[in-house]
């Protein structure tokens, strides 16, 4: 079960004020918030997948998943790309001030249902934000999993988030880390291509294996094709959708998908349960 | 509960008296610009006396009646969801300090309500939004409080409307719970009086302050068979067998095309939909810059940017759209909510200015789904 039940003659739809802790330049366009409650409250309790509702003052509220705290740390993390109104205002936040914060809320990636299999995790993009506190769980109990391997794609390198992690991941954890890039610069040896073909490259054994993907619909298409081709079953395919969304908690109608509504029963969803609707124009 | 009784056109009035005196805001239908809509009322003179309605695709009009019933009309454009889902509501305001802020959540008011001429449709419109703003994960406080203060004086239809299909849907014309009083109105050249049944102790205590009698078993059979007679003229059917494998399946069905070329993508079926439930938000702050709200406004998945994320609309087309409405009140709904979320009450059809009639649709796409099935 994701999320809390919501505690007697709490208004959802209010946020709580929660100041920066650390504002962390990820890329060019891409930024970290590490938030902490003001007033001290007890730290919140979050689901690895889970997303919060972000306000910035006078500006406007948006969903953004929870990419940490890194082990060890307290402060919830939201990685986040500047793209509109919000998300530039909220990049404009510096260490010491405030932001109105509603969460957590949605469903999770499948963490404990993964014990004693092997792990994909694909990303696109920002996608591997809210993947980045599965790939943290799972390695708190790295001998719980078998292989444990991360795909991650985006447009050029210098988009790379969380660069300084691999290596860890890599030596300590014996993760599977591939990288590739859409559009090679100079410096980059890696390759070049769409993540999909990466899954040649790496070692898992498909019929015992969950996988976990995030990036742009488009890339989890053929992601879920191309995993489907190696064997993964569909019932171990997860995968999370984006729309508008307003309230987060069932009440605005914004993000309905079929009969799912992201909010409440995503943005983490078991492939095959929206198997119909993924895909068809306009949903 | 108790055996039903009769009062007349005074006891009706005095009702009224009687729940504003426990401190009820009645409201009930009224006219107002040609139309019949659900407004405070202070007597039965505010009711639409002698009035009845004509109703179509597209069309609805005020006549007047050879008589002087009450009730004599069926829904118009207002449904009782403007008061227990206010469509526009502030949700908090803050205030700024330097580069600090404090949100202040909006005071929860506490109105009570008694709705006067509630019908059966109507009743389960109003059951099917508690299961979405009450009884889920999460709960809207603002329509939990609205709800359960609200006094229901439920109303049996003396006549279907045009539009009508609530015995298609299940949902009337008899009204069965979750009213505190239910009148069925009875006008005949000798009698206007109204056989009451009692469907709550808040229900009962009020009645005790009225003037009435037991009602006879002739008189409590004649409101029996007023409802039936109702059932028997339903302006419009729907044949609702597999209806959300029919619409799941034909997602990409031609008649969606075809409706988008009528579509004006007005949002007027949404607003006058007794379940439909979407909202938005907007924040606006003063000129100072230092105090900002935020507020909730009603909003249709017709709209613009409903579905906007960065780089566009998901539903960008009519056809979309049009879809989206569709499927969620008859397929998508019962998946969530586990009903339908139509109730029949006919608005959409009656509200839509190029008269697109949700029954007739689906009727195509049922007719042609099943020749596109057969194998050729
Ligand atoms: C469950 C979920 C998790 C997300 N997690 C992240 C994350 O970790 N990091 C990140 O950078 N982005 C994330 N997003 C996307 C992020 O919410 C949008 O980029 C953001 O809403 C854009 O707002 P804006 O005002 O800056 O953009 P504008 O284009 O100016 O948008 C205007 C308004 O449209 C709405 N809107 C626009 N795009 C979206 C969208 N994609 N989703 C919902 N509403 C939208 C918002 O109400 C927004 O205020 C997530 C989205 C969802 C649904
Ligand atoms: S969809 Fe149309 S007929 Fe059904 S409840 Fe809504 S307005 Fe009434
Ligand atoms: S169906 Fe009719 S009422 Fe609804 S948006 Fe289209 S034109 Fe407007």
């Amino acid at each position: 079960m994701a999320g809390q039940m919501q505690p007697p003659g709490v208004n959802p739809m209010i946020p709580q004020t929660y100041r920066v802790n650390k504002f962390i330049r990820e890329t060019h366009d891409t930024f970290s918030l590490d938030v902490v409650p003001k007033g001290g409250t007890e730290p919140m309790v979050f689901q690895p997948g889970q997303f919060n509702m972000l306000y910035a003052f006078g500006v406007g509220e948006v969903p953004i998943s929870i990419s940490g705290p890194k082990p060890g740390t307290q402060g919830m993390i939201h990685t986040i790309r500047d793209v509109g109104v919000v998300t530039r205002a909220l990049h404009h936040l510096k260490k010491g001030q405030t932001l109105g914060l509603r969460g957590p809320f949605g469903s999770s990636w499948p963490i404990e249902e993964s014990k004693g299999q092997d792990v994909v995790i694909m990303a696109g993009g920002i996608g591997l934000a809210p993947l980045r506190p599965a790939l943290y769980a799972l390695l708190e109990q790295r001998d719980q999993y078998g292989e444990i391997v991360l795909l991650y794609g985006v447009r050029n390198p210098e988009d790379l988030l969380f660069t300084k992690e691999f290596e860890t991941w890599r030596g300590k954890y014996g993760v599977q880390v591939k990288l590739t890039v859409d559009t090679a610069d100079r410096e980059w040896r890696g390759n070049v291509g769409v993540v999909n073909t990466l899954i040649q490259r790496v070692t898992f054994d498909p019929l015992n294996t969950v996988a976990m993907i995030c990036g742009p619909e488009v890339m989890m298409r053929f992601a879920v094709s191309e995993l489907k081709r190696y064997g993964v079953p569909e019932q171990q395919l997860y995968v999370t959708l984006e729309r508008n969304l307003k309230c987060a908690v069932g009440f605005c109608g914004h993000c309905q998908f079929g009969p799912a509504f992201i909010c409440k029963d995503g943005a983490v969803f078991r492939y095959d349960k929206v198997k119909p609707f993924f895909g068809i124009r306009e949903i | 509960m108790n055996a039903p009784v009769i009062i007349d056109r005074d006891g009706l009035n005095r009702l009224i008296s009687v729940l504003v005196g426990m401190g009820f805001q009645v409201v009930g239908p009224t006219v107002r610009d040609e139309a019949i809509v659900y407004e405070p009322l202070d007597s039965i003179k505010d009711l639409p006396e002698g009035f009845t309605d004509e109703q179509d695709g597209g069309i609805y009009r005020l006549k007047k009646r050879t008589d002087k019933a009450l009730f004599g009309y069926s829904v118009g454009p207002h449904s009782w969801k403007k008061f227990l889902h206010p469509p526009e509501r502030r949700l908090w305001g803050a205030e700024a300090d330097g580069s600090d802020f404090e949100i202040k959540p909006e005071k929860l008011e506490s109105p009570k309500f008694a709705f006067l001429g509630v019908r059966a449709c109507e009743m389960h419109a109003i059951a099917i939004q508690d299961k979405v703003f009450i009884n889920g994960k999460y709960v809207d406080p603002v329509y939990q409080v609205r709800r359960e203060n609200a006094f229901f004086i439920a109303v049996n239809c003396g006549q279907a409307g045009g539009t009508c299909f609530c015995v298609s849907m299940n949902t009337g014309p008899n009204i069965e719970e979750g009213f505190d009083l239910a009148l069925t109105e009875i006008l005949d050249e000798d009698h206007h009086h109204f056989v009451v049944e009692v469907g709550s102790q808040q229900g009962a205590n009020c009645l005790a302050q009225l003037t009435h009698r037991q009602a006879r078993s002739e008189e409590v059979e004649a409101a029996k068979n007023i409802v039936a007679q109702t059932a028997q003229q339903m302006g419009r059917t729907l044949n609702t067998t597999d209806i959300k494998e029919l619409l799941y399946e034909n997602l990409e069905h031609p008649r969606w095309d075809e409706i988008a070329e009528r579509c004006l993508s007005c949002a007027n079926c949404t607003m006058v939909c007794p379940t439909c439930f979407c909202s938005t938000v907007e924040d606006v702050t003063d000129i100072t810059g230092m105090h900002a709200e935020r507020w909730q406004k009603w909003d249709s998945c017709f709209t613009m940017d409903f579905t906007y994320l960065h780089g566009g609309e998901v539903r960008a087309s009519t056809k979309s759209r049009y879809r989206q409405w569709l499927t969620h009140k008859l397929a998508s709904w019962q998946d969530q909510f586990g009903s339908s979320g139509c109730v029949g009450c006919g608005r959409c059809i009656t509200w839509c200015p190029p008269a697109i009639d949700f029954t007739e649709e689906v009727l195509q796409i049922r007719d042609s789904a099943t020749q596109l099935s057969e194998p050729t």
